[in-house]
């Protein structure tokens, strides 16, 4: 579970040691630290990047180059909801694209823009989630919604922003 | 920690002993598809309601000595469609989208008075026919469950009850065999790999074993990352034992004492389920350091993946285990030689594993009465798509299209007519009604240019453009290509260019002609089997769906009205009532009209967009094809 981190802690790269110190530093583990950088984080900030192949004592372009090459990771802030719409083939046929089109209208999206402006939700498609008896599939970061019309979906964000706007009030 | 092989003999008996006090064991399907549903809260309902009434028993409790009661989470009965499940031992009582509330029902009816709970009873959605248990399911009826045995029969995470039905006695029997005895009864038994290629698994086995080395690896590739395919997370997640057995028989049969597992990041239940078996194998010192007192050592870990498709390829799987971008090398060396950190390695995907402990068990010639001669075994299937039951099935090799989708899958929904099966995901081809008939096994598939894949199954109606089915699986592949040859990389995305023109109504018939050329190119010079299988999807279609692709760039027509730039809307004169919604949502002022009088749209102005479907109260505005 991603946990939200404020600003100053985001630039503190204790944290990040504890990580490195965890795994070893051995480039082996490169993508697990990324992973568990990525969980604290929500992103990889660059300035992390360079850190960690200073301590890992890799190039920053190896380090840059898995944390590019791979689609889980992210260079950019991801939103507190990540919602991931599943577009394989059953969810495809399934019509997970108007589910997708719904979603983006409704979060106010514009083309190629993924995550929304109050860092609330990114909106993201993912390849398969094999969870595919249940077409078409959205997961909001851990949890998994099964046969979501727009009409469920919008209702479920709907929600969020409820709980969100009640917590900050 | 367990110290010998008669040691853990001894609390086989003493945990199947323990199972035995359980009178009546209620599995609450515990699988990804059925906790979406809300299966662990109905797991917690009746788990309260068992102690409340102080008749809970479960395995960890048997000093106690009573009988009674007891419910657990189970790994996946493939039904998905009609989760969350709920299946009754022994009487087999089958009960399908259960709720929270119903525990009570259950319990009340069910375990104190032995009767059955008639409405949650599964019924057939045609002839409305009840079943009382899971076995007389037509679902089930045709299939055989064999590497899926344990799925939905035992908790995951308990190691007791996988000894106690049996668990780790292939790994017994196997520690008295050496090690080439065993490389010849899996060659011998002729176990393919289930991962896509159908290599023989006893080869590689056997290779590595030859092979001179300080350390040998064994991989589990659990990236499964086609599209519409679930088999390999529903066994990791239901019975990942059985697939850590077969991963130290691997090692023990080639020399090898490490393993990795490699598992997608989008899994995970299975890497939380995989990480709770490899922890009880450890302290029941089945994995680790002088396993059973053999003097053999194997160990696992797991390797979570970041999300790249092209890493479900052997040596791209290799390279990101070793920290690096997933990207596949040329062969030879081969992984059985040159592998994981340049060591000799072998590489099978869960479902192989998972065949392995029932053959050393069983026996090779027991494995050989199963299946086709040259693909022996079952075969697991995510039959998903236009079809009425969805889920996860398995079926002896050899079994036929027709049985799987119109006796197994239920038929197709809604009246509608079978266009075609995908099967393979992208990597695979699609098969039409003239298939129906094919007995399916790696050999036959591979002559009409289709393949298993990992065994994802998606049912396609007449609904579906093949054009645009084509376009979906090549955007797939050509997002997926790694990038570093040039086939795959530009090949993928000049086609992925192509489909698209095609199905903006923008194509010639040239273009079908270099679609076909250019995907013949990236077959045949492509670097690894991502681009090596990436135009089976749209060399299939073009051979089967021909007049489809024709009618798309001769007529400019979408035969199945799928594709939105060939789209057609007329309004119905009969069914307008010219109240000019439509005509006030068009964006590219292509409606017009007298008001009270039937409206009409300017084809040449209009973008197709759909506003004024939705926007009419009357349902006048119709597509065309």
């Amino acid at each position: 579970m991603a946990t939200a981190t404020g600003h100053d802690s985001r630039r503190s790269f204790q944290r990040v040691n504890e990580i490195i110190e965890t795994h070893g530093r051995d480039p082996v583990h490169l993508i697990s630290i990324l992973q568990e950088v990525q969980n604290e984080y929500r992103y990889l900030p660059q300035e992390i990047l360079n850190y960690i192949a200073t301590a890992m004592n890799i190039s920053p372009s190896r380090v840059f180059g898995v944390a590019t090459f791979y689609e889980n990771f992210s260079l950019e802030p991801k939103g507190k909801y990540v919602i991931r719409i599943c577009d394989g083939t059953a969810c495809h046929v399934k019509n997970s694209t108007g589910l997708l089109n719904m979603l983006t209208r409704k979060l106010g999206l514009k083309e190629g823009q993924r995550t929304t402006g109050d860092l609330l939700f990114t909106l993201e498609t993912v390849s398969c989630l094999g969870a595919c008896g249940l077409a078409p599939v959205m997961v909001i970061n851990e949890e998994v919604h099964g046969k979501v019309t727009p009409e469920k979906a919008e209702q479920i964000i709907d929600e969020i922003i409820k709980k969100e706007r009640s917590q900050n009030d | 920690m367990i110290k010998s092989v008669e040691e853990l003999k001894r609390l086989k008996e003493e945990y199947s002993k323990a199972l035995a006090r359980e009178k009546m064991k209620i599995l609450v399907c515990a699988g990804t598809g059925c906790v979406s549903g809300g299966s662990l809260k109905v797991y917690e309902a009746i788990k309260k309601l068992l102690e409340e009434k102080n008749i809970y028993v479960d395995i960890d409790l048997y000093t106690h000595g009573k009988e009674g009661v007891n419910v657990s989470p189970s790994g996946c009965h493939g039904f998905c469609e009609m989760g969350p499940i709920v299946r009754i031992e022994p009487q087999g009582y089958f009960y399908v989208r259960v709720k929270e509330e119903d525990a009570r029902e259950i319990v009340e009816k069910t375990v104190e008075r032995g009767e059955v709970v008639e409405r949650l009873l599964y019924k057939s959605p045609e002839t409305g026919e009840v079943f009382m248990t899971e076995e007389s399911i037509p679902f089930y009826g045709k299939q055989s469950r064999i590497v899926l045995e344990h799925c939905g029969k035992i908790n995951p995470e308990n190691i007791k009850e996988y000894i106690a039905v049996g668990g780790y006695q292939a790994l017994v029997r196997a520690l008295q065999m050496t090690s080439e005895e065993i490389c010849q009864v899996i060659l011998k038994a002729k176990l393919r790999g289930r991962g896509g290629a159908g290599f023989p698994a006893g080869v590689k086995w056997d290779s590595v074993r030859k092979q001179k080395a300080d350390v040998k690896y064994v991989i589990c590739n659990g990236d499964e990352g086609d599209p519409g395919a679930f088999m390999d997370r529903s066994i990791m997640e239901g019975d990942p034992h059985r697939v850590i057995e077969g991963m130290i028989i691997a090692g023990y049969a080639s020399g090898a004492t490490e393993g990795y597992i490699y598992v997608r990041a989008e899994y995970p239940l299975a890497v939380r389920r995989l990480k709770i078996a490899i922890e009880q194998a450890r302290e029941f010192g089945l994995l680790g350091r002088n396993i059973l007192g053999s003097g053999f050592d194997f160990d696992i870990k797991i390797n979570k993946g970041a999300g790249a498709f092209v890493c479900g390829e052997g040596s791209a799987l290799i390279a990101s285990i070793e920290g690096n971008r997933g990207m596949p090398r040329t062969r030879p060396p081969r992984t059985v030689e040159k592998g994981l950190f340049g060591k000799p390695t072998v590489l099978n995907n869960v479902e192989t594993f998972a065949n392995v402990p029932m053959i050393i068990l069983k026996g090779a010639d027991w494995y050989l009465s199963i299946g086709t001669e040259n693909s022996p075994g079952t075969k697991a299937f995510a039959l998903t798509g236009n079809i009425v039951n969805t889920g996860l099935i398995e079926v002896p090799m050899g079994t036929t299209l027709r049985e799987i989708i119109y006796e197994i899958g239920g038929g197709i929904p809604n009246g509608k007519e079978l266009k075609a099966v995908q099967i393979g995901g992208p990597s695979g081809g699609c098969l039409t009604k003239e298939h129906l008939d094919l007995p399916l096994d790696f050999d036959s598939l591979d002559s009409v240019g289709a393949m298993i894949g990992s065994g994802g199954m998606v049912v396609i109606d007449q609904d579906a453009c093949m054009v645009e089915v084509a376009r979906f699986f090549m955007d797939f592949t050509q997002r997926e290509s790694c990038g570093k040859c040039v086939p795959c990389r530009e090949g993928t995305r000049r086609m992925l260019e192509l489909l698209e023109k095609i199905t903006r109504g923008e194509g010639t018939e040239a273009d079908i002609e270099l679609l076909e050329e250019l995907a013949i190119t990236v077959k045949d010079g492509s670097l690894c089997g991502l681009g090596e299988t990436a135009p089976n999807p749209v060399l299939t279609t073009l051979k089967y769906f021909r007049d489809e692709y024709l009618a798309h760039v001769r007529d400019k027509r979408c035969p199945a009205g799928v594709c939105q730039a060939l789209k057609r809307y007329v309004i119905d004169p009969a069914l307008c009532r010219g109240c000019s919604k439509c005509a006030r949502v068009c964006p590219a002022g292509a409606i017009s009209g007298e008001v009270k009088k039937p409206f009409i749209i300017n084809a040449d102005k209009c973008i197709k967009c759909g506003a004024c479907v939705d926007a009419c109260p009357f349902k006048a505005v119709k597509e065309g094809k």
